[in-house]
């Protein structure tokens, strides 16, 4: 069996897995335990496709994830579109702002903590106008109306939406296995590793980040659109604040970036973290971020290779031993 | 820069351009070439004719801007004045990844492999220039490595390759791309005298096979051994041009390498010795 069959293989069994395990789950805290854990994975999974495989790290993702949100708000409240139809628009949507900020940025050649200011700064810019213009609800928020039905994208249960956060997360891990057998992904990551190389072999490096971005952004503004459709509001500091950025991209480094499964795996080792610090400290407000700043500081130090790579480390001690 | 300006004009580019350059239709002509950094006169009016199916070297001392004018003919740097053209096209200006596409390679002097990725993969990046389909790619990434040596090391990161492996990374990495001219610089640099050797027959099979190589090479073993034709720059100009025997014998060659009055100096330590013997 090739890779790639492998890897299509472990992600059917890893959806049907974890379908299965959303039908037999019956108590509400376990089913949204699952699906925030999901949810989560889902950000980390886009940020990994721009920071992992495209190695431009990104300190303001929540500037696509925002845009997904409002667009998905906006084309229900005032445009009248069925949610299934505004979905669509706010992907498409949020990836178009990632070509705008990338092709402001990459233009000029912004890299490393540059390009992570401009994307901080931009999520900020975006936070202040949603604060102050009017067809965002201002700092009020918007409030989607509550009618129930799959037709409207609101499953009444938290069994629902996380089939469909579910859904979201086996379409980027099967985006993610493409970028790792395709030339668009090995371009993508030979920009990653040295762009001179790159150009030398014939790679455009400002077309193919600016392709990852656009495919990045796009994820992350379907993040942002199942939030509206799960919590049904949105205001400026859920859709722009940092601590979206910051949930997408420690859970990529913590599980290990540029690599399929460690976007999932970091994300869902923080949610048992958080939930744990929750339950010691009690509801100690902001006490998961502390936590992540922490986590991402010793994950850095000491296993920057990720949860996946640690284990792949351990992996190759034991066989070193057992020789 | 005053050093380059005290120096006596030895032989403007143009004046040589022409005499002794090998037979065969031009594929990259450099006119009047020119590179400044701030004061320093990197390249200096250089024109030269690369003709289709040689295998030319550029050498010259340390310094002497022969990097500088690998960058220039690639894309990497622009000039600021001259004009370059390629494959009846004038190139002067364009980016790197487009001349890549109408297939002009180089190498890095200093190597530059996609450390965390397999040889396989690294070759790869180039062979997708001509193959979209993956497994079609890494498959003519491991025809390339066969052609270089690099066959036993496929599924090794890049990272683990020595010196010499590394130099054929590159090369191959280069190749895969299909390239109709091939820039190598330094790809023996740094290497033991067994890897020159054994890097010699492949230099030779690429050039056999129809790609046109102009290298930049210190290790004059391989010059005398391969090239047809040389040029010689220093300071930024080309100084001097010929098969590799004339060119070593070329006074203005040897001051360039060894210092202002070496020649005469080497030329009258050889007549005394002559002298003693007689």
């Amino acid at each position: 069996m090739t890779d790639l069959q492998k890897e299509l293989l472990r992600i059917a069994i890893f959806a049907v897995g974890v379908a299965l395990l959303l039908n037999v789950l019956s108590s509400g805290v376990a089913l949204n335990f699952v699906m925030m854990a999901l949810y989560a994975a889902l950000l980390a999974q886009a940020w990994n496709i721009l920071g992992g495989y495209g190695g431009q790290f990104s300190f303001g993702h929540a500037l696509f994830f925002g845009t997904g949100a409002y667009v998905q708000a906006i084309a229900q409240i005032d445009g009248g579109l069925n949610p299934w139809v505004a979905m669509p628009l706010g992907v498409l949507a949020s990836a178009g702002v990632g070509v705008f900020v990338g092709a402001l940025s990459f233009r000029y050649g912004l890299k490393g903590s540059y390009f992570a200011l401009v994307t901080l700064a931009f999520a900020e810019v975006f936070r202040i106008v949603a604060l102050s213009v009017p067809f965002t609800g201002a700092g009020v928020g918007l409030m989607v109306p509550l009618r129930e039905g799959v037709g409207n994208m609101q499953f009444g249960s938290r069994r629902g939406f996380a089939l469909m956060v579910l859904g979201l997360v086996v379409l980027a891990l099967l985006v993610t296995c493409w970028l790792r057998h395709s030339r668009f992904g090995a371009y993508l990551q030979a920009v990653r590793d040295n762009e001179d190389a790159a150009r030398a072999a014939g790679v455009n490096p400002f077309r193919i980040k600016l392709g990852a971005i656009a495919l990045s952004g796009g994820f992350m503004g379907a993040g942002g659109a199942f939030y509206v459709q799960a919590f049904q509001y949105i205001d400026p500091g859920i859709a722009y604040g940092a601590h979206t950025s910051v949930e997408a991209l420690v859970g990529a480094i913590v599980g290990g970036m540029g690599t399929l499964w460690g976007p999932l795996i970091g994300a869902l080792a923080l949610h048992v973290l958080a939930d744990l610090t929750r339950n010691l400290f009690g509801q100690l407000p902001g006490i998961n971020m502390v936590i992540y700043g922490v986590v991402l500081v010793l994950m850095i130090l000491f296993a920057p290779r990720g949860l996946g790579g640690l284990g792949r480390s351990v992996r190759e001690l034991w066989k070193g031993r057992s020789k | 820069m005053s050093a380059a300006s005290s120096r006596p004009k030895q032989a403007p580019a143009a004046a040589r351009q022409g005499e002794g350059v090998p037979v065969g239709a031009e594929l990259m002509t450099l006119t009047g070439v020119s590179k400044r950094f701030g004061g320093l006169k990197a390249v200096q009016d250089v024109s030269l004719i690369v003709p289709q199916g040689s295998l030319t070297a550029l050498i010259g001392p340390n310094g002497a801007g022969k990097t500088t004018l690998f960058s220039l003919m690639s894309g990497f740097l622009i000039p600021d004045s001259g004009r370059i053209q390629f494959d009846g096209h004038d190139i002067t200006g364009r980016a790197p990844d487009i001349n890549a596409r109408q297939g002009l390679a180089r190498t890095f002097q200093i190597v530059q492999p996609f450390a965390a990725q397999t040889v396989r993969e690294n070759i790869a990046v180039g062979a997708h220039l001509h193959e979209p389909r993956r497994v079609a790619a890494l498959a003519a990434a491991e025809a390339v490595a066969q052609r270089v040596g690099l066959a036993a090391m496929l599924d090794k990161p890049a990272a683990d390759l020595t010196v010499a492996g590394r130099k054929r990374l590159e090369l191959a990495r280069a190749l895969a791309t299909r390239p109709k001219l091939l820039l190598l610089d330094e790809v023996l640099a740094g290497l033991n005298p067994q890897e020159i050797g054994e890097m010699i027959p492949v230099v030779r099979g690429i050039a056999q096979s129809g790609v046109t190589v102009l290298m930049i090479e210190h290790v004059m073993q391989a010059v005398m051994n391969l090239a047809e034709h040389v040029w010689v720059l220093a300071q930024g100009q080309l100084i001097a041009q010929g098969t590799p025997a004339e060119v070593t014998a070329d006074p203005a060659v040897i001051e360039a390498y060894l210092g202002h009055g070496t020649a005469a100096k080497l030329r009258r330590q050889a007549a005394a010795v002559a002298g003693e013997v007689a």
